[in-house]
């Protein structure tokens, strides 16, 4: 969303293969917003709302986009939501607030509130980037710190500021963001989209963003570490965002060489990366049947890279990804290969030659009945590692047997009780809007106990 | 922040937004929830002589699949005892006394309105509401809009009130006479401090051609209602207008339509200093004021005025009569090619129900004689649409700006947002009205076709 701060747009390059993919939905006129917030019947008690993970008070929104208070539009979103820009963008809202929209049961359109989220959130900030720093509270000389940029944090660290506190953000990449900036898919939010709305959050108040900064367990070993047990000396609360770790492998032959990529990395690359090239890449094949294998069989189609084919262990009908996304996967040319296990991969000395798949009768792999599949690249999207180690540093956070920090539900507390987190690393990896909820929550938290403490 | 609060013959209004008298003040509690919500006053439905009510007593009329652009209703006054409302009214007035209460009032006889004014005021109440507006039912036993038709009565009525008020009185117009300048002078000179208007307009809603009963039907019949909602608001813009730029007007409550912060502003700049809203709450409910607030402090904010009460009348001198509108101002159409999907709406409204000014690429003199043109551009040209979701083929209309009067028409009907603009090309640079030609002589001139013909050489 160019708007917010031009050329403020942060590290990111020119030539990224993301800006090759179209905008899905691109941004509505003010004739278009008028009309499709007019279809809104401005239900009481709207099951939108409920639907909603941050609960937006969404046909209220919607009314005012209607009337033509799009400034009072976007603050009703951003009450609730202050990522409510990018959730607008990348929220599968044919499953949440969409969804749930009483015109389904009707036979009628849902409202596409999704789009009317966009227009509200981006027309309102481009006009006036203040809109929310105008309301911040006076300083209350408290300092709390997040660990990671991702949206979990950003949203916290976002609704701190506006309660007058102080707000260090500690990530240990050069981009921040998270999901954000560096996973979404390219046809709803694309990477500098994602950081203008970072630099609207980190507008809001008393916010420091100290990027390629590792929070660790133990003793710092250099510059560009900080120890766990300094936050907690040093600040008032902490609030872990960590997100969720590598791609997990398959664990077959010839998984490790060239041509093979863990699914986020792949994403990554292509929303960030302006070196990366998928040149002469005709045949890919991506592994797994959630909404990552979704979305990087997607990117990989509207690349123009030939026929992607998503290899799933399951039937299409057990896929954990979104229905509707496997929908849109087809039509851009995706074709699913379900109850298949991949057993190797075949190369030809380093090159990439193919993948082995065996078909699963019973929940088990026949590899006796295994074909190879060629190919010239294969993205896993099986899964991501716990990054959840860190949090144990705190005394008295617990994890639960997925290796997810443990937090009580209404306040995101941990164990500890100055110490809060939210995101993937709570829930195992979920959407933006997941996040953003854990963020205000706990921020809430943070500033009752702050006040009552002073 | 702009300061939203009003300054109302005296009583001060936290803003400009209060629910007309109207089923949404029908009882205490729905006034002290509305005072929650955020309005800032509340005319209480009307008190008189006890009365009963229909059923039913609504009927609507939707438009593009809309609801409610207009409302029309039969109900009369309060039907709940006297002592109820005002003991309600007293203690409403008791726990938000920032909040304006008004007390709307309609009786008959002089006693009446002496023991009625009396009784009202001593709830506590801000101000009185003379209801002289009503157009059903009550006015068919003499009183509501009977008496605000008749400038005498509402003149010698007036009067009555103003011997025994205490508190500012606020005289309800009814829209349903030629002229509204006569009721409203009539109130000023019996010395009302304000006006509110409009009340709502006489009207059928509508015949169910099954029964062939109006609506809304009771027992198999009906009866006509008064009619409020958003499609009454241009005609209670021009009635105000009408009022506030008489002179020496009295502070103004705008009524009819109002149903957002921009319809709102739009009472205000034509004079109104407090609007009443009544049918978007019945739509919605309470909770738009929200929104009303929200709205008006940002534009306010946005235009640089420091109060709510600096907006009131700012577009009343810009209101003229006809004769005094400037005859040099000229514009014609431009349609953005850019824009345009070729729906050729703008094409057909000019050819049929204007002045035959747009073209359509590629037709010949005898193609465009055949399908109405009667003047000929010497190029038309012949550009295909090229905008995102235009029709693959079409092309782009042409408008022959030397025929082209300026109506607006293309412009209203063409369905994507900015693609007909118009474009100003003044005749000369002086201002030169129909009241100057008037002034100098010149305001006949004859036989305009044969002048048109000889114009165009033929």
């Amino acid at each position: 969303m160019k708007p917010f701060r031009k050329g403020e747009g942060g590290p990111l390059a020119q030539g990224r293969l993301e800006t090759r993919i179209g905008d899905k939905k691109p941004l509505y006129t003010d004739g278009e917003a008028a009309a499709e917030a007019s279809r809104c019947i401005y239900c009481v008690d709207a099951p939108c709302i409920e639907a909603c993970p941050t609960g937006i008070d969404i046909p209220t929104f919607i009314r005012k986009i209607a009337t033509d208070n799009v400034r009072g539009a976007a603050r009703t979103i951003l009450a609730d939501n202050l990522l409510g820009y990018s959730c607008g963008r990348s929220c599968p809202v044919e499953v949440l607030c969409a969804g749930a929209c009483v015109y389904n049961h009707w036979g009628r359109p849902a409202i596409e509130i999704g789009r009317l989220q966009r227009y509200a959130t981006e027309t309102a900030l481009s006009r006036d980037p203040a809109l929310l720093a105008k309301t911040r509270k006076p300083p209350t000389g408290k300092r709390i710190a997040l660990v990671g940029a991702g949206p979990a944090s950003l949203a916290c660290a976002g609704h701190l500021a506006l309660d007058g506190h102080e707000a260090v953000i500690f990530e240990k990449k050069s981009i921040p963001g998270g999901l954000n900036t560096l996973g979404i898919a390219p046809y709803k939010l694309q990477a500098d989209d994602a950081m203008a709305e970072i630099q609207f959050v980190l507008g809001l108040g008393d916010i420091e963003l100290k990027t390629g900064m590792s929070v660790v367990a133990g003793e710092p070993s250099g510059e560009g570490e900080i120890s766990a047990d300094s936050l907690l000396r040093d600040y008032d609360a902490v609030f872990v965002g960590l997100g969720l770790g590598p791609d997990r492998t398959l664990g077959v032959p010839g998984e490790e060489g060239p041509g093979v990529y863990g699914a986020t990395w792949l994403i990554e690359q292509i929303k960030t990366n302006p070196e990366f090239s998928l040149e002469g890449v005709r045949r890919p094949v991506v592994v797994g049947g959630g909404n990552t294998a979704i979305d990087i069989a997607r990117e990989l189609a509207k690349l123009g890279l030939g026929e992607v084919t998503m290899v799933y262990r399951g039937a299409a009908e057990a896929m954990s990804g979104y229905a509707h996304e496997m929908e849109g996967a087809r039509l851009d040319g995706v074709r699913l290969l379900e109850r298949r296990q991949p057993v190797a991969i075949e190369r030809d000395g380093a090159e990439l030659r193919g993948i082995s798949v065996a078909p699963v009768v019973d929940g088990t792999a026949d590899a006796a009945r295994g074909e190879t599949l060629g190919c010239d690249l294969v993205a896993l999207a099986i899964g991501q590692a716990r990054l959840t180690d860190l949090a144990k540093a705190f005394d008295g956070v617990d994890l639960d047997e997925r290796g997810r920090v443990l937090v009580d539900d209404a306040t995101c507390r941990t164990g500890h009780p100055r110490v809060y987190a939210g995101g993937d690393c709570v829930n195992g990896g979920k959407e933006v809007v997941n996040a953003a909820q854990h963020g205000k929550l706990a921020a809430r938290d943070i500033t009752a106990v702050l006040a009552a403490s002073s | 922040m702009a300061d939203l609060s009003v300054d109302f013959c005296g009583v001060r209004s936290p803003n400009p937004f209060w629910l007309a008298s109207a089923p949404p003040t029908n009882t205490g509690d729905q006034v002290r929830r509305a005072f929650d919500a955020g309005w800032g006053g509340a005319v209480w439905k009307t008190l008189g002589n006890p009365i009963v009510n229909v059923s039913s007593r609504f009927g609507g009329v939707d438009y593009g699949g809309g609801r409610l652009m207009g409302l029309n209703n039969i109900e009369l006054i309060t039907d709940r005892p006297i002592e109820e409302n005002l003991r309600e009214m007293r203690e409403v007035k008791k726990n938000y006394p920032d909040n304006v209460l008004v007390a709307s009032l309609m009786v008959e006889t002089y006693e009446e309105w002496k023991e009625i004014i009396r009784r009202a005021e001593d709830t506590g109440c801000d101000a009185l509401e003379l209801n002289f507006g009503c157009p059903h039912g009550m006015c068919e036993r003499g009183m509501g809009s009977a008496v605000g038709s008749e400038p005498k009565v509402l003149r010698e009525i007036t009067g009555w009130v103003m011997e025994h008020a205490t508190t500012p009185v606020i005289v309800k117009l009814t829209p349903n006479i030629g002229d509204i300048t006569e009721p409203a002078e009539a109130a000023m000179a019996a010395g009302a401090p304000a006006v509110s208007l409009i009340n709502t307009i006489k009207s059928i809603i509508g015949v169910d051609l099954d029964t062939m009963v109006p609506t809304p039907q009771v027992g198999g019949a009906s009866t006509n209602g008064g009619y409020c909602g958003p499609a009454v608001k241009p005609i209670a813009l021009h009635l105000l207008g009408q009022v506030a730029r008489m002179p020496n007007v009295v502070p103004i409550s705008g009524i009819g339509g109002v149903s957002n912060w921009r319809d709102a502003a739009e009472f205000m700049a034509l004079g109104a200093t407090t609007v009443q809203v009544c049918t978007a709450v019945m739509h919605y409910g309470f909770r738009i004021v929200e929104d009303m607030i929200e709205g008006l402090s940002d534009f306010l904010d946005d235009q640089g005025y420091g109060s709510a009460q600096e907006l009131v009348g700012r577009a009343v001198p810009q209101y003229k009569d006809w004769g005094d509108l400037d005859l040099n101002h000229h514009a014609v159409a431009s349609i953005d090619p850019d824009k345009c999907i070729g729906c050729q709406l703008c094409y057909v409204a000019c050819l049929d129900g204007s002045h035959q000014c747009i073209h359509i690429p590629g037709m010949s003199d005898e193609e465009k004689r055949a399908r109405g043109h009667v003047a000929f551009p010497a190029h038309v040209p012949d550009r295909p649409v090229t905008a995102a979701g235009g029709t693959p083929g079409a092309r782009v209309p042409y408008v022959h700006e030397e025929e082209c009067v300026g109506c607006n028409l293309c412009e209203l009907v063409c369905p994507v947002d900015g693609c007909i603009t118009m474009v100003e090309k003044r005749r000369g640079p002086q201002v030169d009205t129909w009241a100057d030609w008037a002034g100098r002589g010149e305001d006949l001139r004859p036989g305009s076709l044969d002048a048109t013909r000889k114009a165009r050489g033929k």
